[in-house]
């Protein structure tokens, strides 16, 4: 039923359609014009509109900045995170100037050039003084966006990891597992052929690093203490993303990858700052397949004390395995 | 030529070698497959402002796709993603806009008979026509078409056990990606050749209109980029079916442990994006091209720095191809390569900008006349401007880190690269229409359709930016998962609403394209009282395309308005007045 209303209203459309081009088509015949022609009131009319929408977008633009400003995310809980938000609103500051001066401009320019039959438009081909004005303006303000762009990047890269605690992140279809190093802060090795249901990461029990290390479902991080993340994947790409700390990383099954970082406030800061819902969240940040849109893990930023309680609840993997066999 | 042997039906209208038919040809498969993408996105679209509910739209798929309750599956929604994805890249956006207007506009513009070789451009269209059959037919296999991604990463799009897209779909889609990239290989060889060997006497380079320009640079970017997509898609199916292991290393999957060892799947990310950066130029040049010379015709003078315009087209051609590493600032790659990517990024910016800026002092003291096509081609420049910019965040890798595959990508590549092309293939359709079919298209009708479009454009693709600064991850089936993003529903909504009135408004266009072929008025020989060599042909469209001798050029493509000419415009073929001077 629904789909013969759909097909009838289409069909009225289409024929509305035609009515009104054959009409237009015929009054233009009988005043003697060509109806396709575009003559000086449609460049009045044209110019006009591009004028209002052109402007319309730009306070569109404006509302939006203004409406949702809201529910962008919250400045950055990490050293570098921080770094990155100031690079980040001196470049949006940068665009937004180049936006606000060059479309208006654009729309502006539209509007007061709009044809008419009786003027000649100024012949003017090149003029290589401007030429090399605003090639030259772009260049210097690039280089100085690109240097302060590759420091921010240098620092966030180019971590001392020597004294940060390590854990381990590990992906698959759909669903995250963590590996704390255990107090020995060395991670055991792992090899994807020992994951069973029992040795989720695979991990070699062989390696005397190993026995202290710890699996975990939810990491737990002190503040104001760096930390190394190690990534890896047992089926297809995933992409750890801590949007709150401005921190991602692909996990590539075969390859490790990794990412340090400092957190700079507990959960119970932001949920003051934030409201009582807030979690620090890892998602997943590349398509893996059908679950991809839930592949959650919760991160608890704590004091050392909240941490030291919690870490010595969570059962070692030697303990854990070695007594079930 | 001018005594060509007499047409059958078949060989005007099927097996064509007249590059002009084959150019509507490729129109016509594009304009096919751009509604094909767009109801998919409007698909989607509904799913992400009402997630896990039905819809009617969803009776237009298979109906494996959706669950009993009458909700899209969520592998099947990404399977419309990468199905969008792939039909706008490559069908629409490449094979639809160079095929189209690199097939028209060369041999018209430059004054040859027809393109170097019109046997194998004719191979080229049906090479393409095969591929769309392919691509068409593996919607409707079990398991469903790629589901993947358009970027098709192994080992997602390795192994069947992962996603079911990834079994006979994802065959089919290599397949059809194969035999696509040998039509494009031919079509741009030929395009190639043509253009410098086929010039007619006096068509230098340096007066040569700066679509031509455009489509050469196009053709060439195209020749040197797509055989590295063959090669990694050929590893791919090497590693799917005979079990190698280029891309494939210590994999349990669904429970079932592969013996692949070695291989790295950012070894494939590296292959296709080699094509895939260059790739966004293919799609953006020829529309900047038609933009150029739309905007150059319409504002009734010469197109501002034209050398410095095909400067920038060179330049970023260039580096085009040493920038496809800010697709993978996050998969783990050096973070100095990083550095060198960021470095060479944001360089194309140099060029990006003198580009607006020419365009804007074409636009000064201009006599502009409101064409469809004009009002399109400003719209080029609108979204060249609006997301362009957006590619200073996204190309700096320390930036890149919170923005990178979230919905920020998706709102600065649709307005950059989608918006810009779109509204530059239907300046190029409004424009040429007459010069194709003979006829006008609908004045009243085309403005219509430009002021929806452009609307709805910016309400579809503006607030992107606000959901992936909220964290937004793109190819989320829904964001209701995460209670951080439970603010962002109307934002959600409001995109949907904007794409599913967008979507509504093309009918315009194809209803006006259609009526305007059969019932359209008739079209004068100049009708926009342009320059170029085009508009000295007839109206009756003929194999060879001059009846005569070839033209003769004698001038550059923008005399508009020059000083000392009685009409604002003068035609390639004009002599030099007494004493005038070029340019």
């Amino acid at each position: 039923m629904t789909s013969i209303l759909i097909a009838l209203v289409s069909l009225l459309v289409i024929v509305s359609l035609v009515q009104i081009t054959r009409v237009s088509e015929l009054l233009a015949e009988l005043k003697n014009e060509d109806v396709n022609d575009v003559s000086d009131a449609d460049n009045n009319y044209q110019g006009v509109l591009t004028l209002v929408i052109g402007f319309g977008f730009i306070a569109f633009v404006i509302w939006q900045m203004y409406e949702w400003n809201h529910l962008l995310l919250p400045p950055a809980a990490s050293v570098h995170g921080m770094e990155i938000d100031a690079l980040m609103r001196v470049s949006m500051g940068l665009i937004l100037v180049v936006f606000f001066a060059l479309t208006p401009l654009l729309f502006f320019f539209t509007y007061k050039y709009r044809g008419n039959k009786s003027r000649k438009a100024y012949f003017f081909a090149h003029n290589n003084k401007l030429e090399v004005i605003w090639t030259v303006v772009p260049t210097v303000v690039l280089t100085a966006l690109i240097i302060y762009g590759l420091r921010t990047w240098d620092r966030a890269m180019n971590v001392d990891v020597s004294d940060s605690t390590i854990i381990e992140v590990y992906s698959k279809q759909f669903g995250w597992t963590a590996r704390s190093a255990g107090e020995d802060n060395k991670l055991g090795k792992s090899n994807f052929r020992l994951v069973d249901n029992t040795n989720v990461l695979g991990v070699d029990m062989e390696d005397p690093n190993a026995a202290d290390d710890k699996v975990l479902r939810e990491v737990h991080l002190v503040v104001g203490k760096p930390v190394l993340l190690k990534f890896r994947s047992q089926d297809v790409i995933h992409s750890a993303f801590l949007p709150h700390f401005r921190v991602q990383m692909n996990c590539v099954p075969g390859l490790s990858t990794q990412f340090g970082f400092t957190p700079t406030k507990t959960t119970k800061e932001m949920k003051e700052q934030e409201g009582e819902d807030f979690d620090y969240i890892l998602l997943c940040n590349k398509i893996c397949g059908s679950a991809h849109y839930n592949m959650q893990m919760t991160f608890i930023v704590e004091t050392q004390e909240e941490y030291d309680a919690w870490i010595a609840s969570k059962k070692t993997l030697s303990q854990k395995l070695l007594t079930q066999k | 030529m001018a005594d060509h042997h007499k047409e059958t039906f078949i060989t005007k209208y099927i097996f064509s070698q007249d590059h002009k038919m084959i150019a509507k040809q490729f129109l016509i498969t594009g304009m096919f497959m751009a509604l094909v993408g767009m109801l998919m996105s409007a698909i989607f679209r509904v799913q992400l402002a009402n997630p896990g509910e039905s819809s009617i739209l969803y009776s237009l798929l298979p109906g494996s796709w959706v669950n009993e309750a009458g909700a899209l599956n969520p592998d099947k929604y990404l399977a419309l993603v990468t199905m969008h994805g792939t039909i706008l890249v490559f069908w629409v956006l490449t094979a639809g806009l160079s095929g189209t207007f690199a097939n028209f506009l060369i041999p018209l513009q430059i004054g040859a008979r027809d393109m170097a070789s019109g046997f194998l451009n004719m191979i080229s269209y049906w090479l393409f026509f095969i591929a769309t059959v392919i691509l068409i037919a593996s919607i409707y296999v079990q398991g469903g078409p790629a589901s993947s991604g358009w970027t098709i990463y192994p080992p997602l799009s390795a192994l069947p056990q992962a996603i079911p897209g990834s079994g006979t779909g994802m065959t089919l889609w290599l397949l059809s990606i194969t035999i696509f990239v040998a039509g494009s290989l031919i079509g741009g060889l030929n395009y190639i050749v043509t253009v410098l060997n086929l010039r007619t006497k006096g068509m230098s380079m340096r007066r040569m209109p700066l679509t031509v320009w455009a489509l050469l640079v196009t053709a060439i970017l195209g020749v040197l980029s797509f055989p590295v997509l063959l090669s990694c898609g050929l590893l791919l199916l090497f590693d799917r079916s005979f079990g190698t292991s280029f891309y494939l290393s210590d994999i349990i999957v669904n429970g079932e442990m592969l013996h692949n060892i070695g291989g790295s799947p950012i070894l494939f990310e590296h292959l296709f994006w080699f094509l895939g950066h260059p790739e966004v130029y293919i799609i953006l040049l020829p529309a900047l091209g038609i933009v150029s010379e739309v905007i150059s015709v319409n504002s009734r003078k010469p197109i501002f720095g034209y050398t410095a315009m095909v400067g920038a087209i060179l330049v970023i051609a260039f580096l085009s191809f040493i920038v496809w590493g800010h697709h993978m600032f996050m998969t783990g790659m050096n973070p100095f390569l990083g550095s060198v990517f960021t470095f060479t990024t944001l360089l194309i910016a140099i060029p990006s900008a003198v580009k607006v800026f020419n365009w804007l002092a074409t636009l000064w003291r201009a006599n502009i006349r409101f064409t469809p096509a004009m009002l399109f081609a400003i719209g080029t420049v609108s979204a060249f401007i609006t997301g362009g910019l957006t590619g200073l965040i996204l190309g700096d890798s320390a930036l890149d880190i919170n923005v990178h595959d979230t919905y920020f990508v998706v709102g600065h590549f649709h307005i950059v690269m989608g918006l810009s092309a779109i509204y530059g293939m239907y300046a190029g359709v409004y424009h040429w229409f007459p010069k194709m079919y003979g006829k006008m298209m609908n004045k009243n009708l085309g403005y219509l359709h430009f002021w929806g479009t452009f609307i709805c454009a910016y309400g579809v693709f503006f607030p992107m930016h606000f959901l992936g600064l909220a964290g937004l991850p793109r190819r989320y089936y829904t964001n209701s998962a995460f209670p951080m993003f439970d603010g962002l529903t109307d934002i959600n909504s409001i995109i949907t609403f904007f794409a599913l009135a967008g979507a509504v408004i093309q009918a315009i266009f194809i209803f006006n394209f259609i009526y305007s072929i059969f019932k359209g008025t008739k079209a004068s020989q100049n009708p926009w009282k342009a320059n170029t060599l085009e508009w000295t042909t007839p109206v009756e469209r003929i194999h060879g395309n001059w009846p005569g001798e070839l033209p003769v050029v004698e001038r550059w493509a923008y005399d508009y308005s020059k000083p000392g000419q009685e009409k604002d415009y003068a035609l390639q073929t004009e002599p030099m007045q007494k004493g005038e001077e070029e340019h």
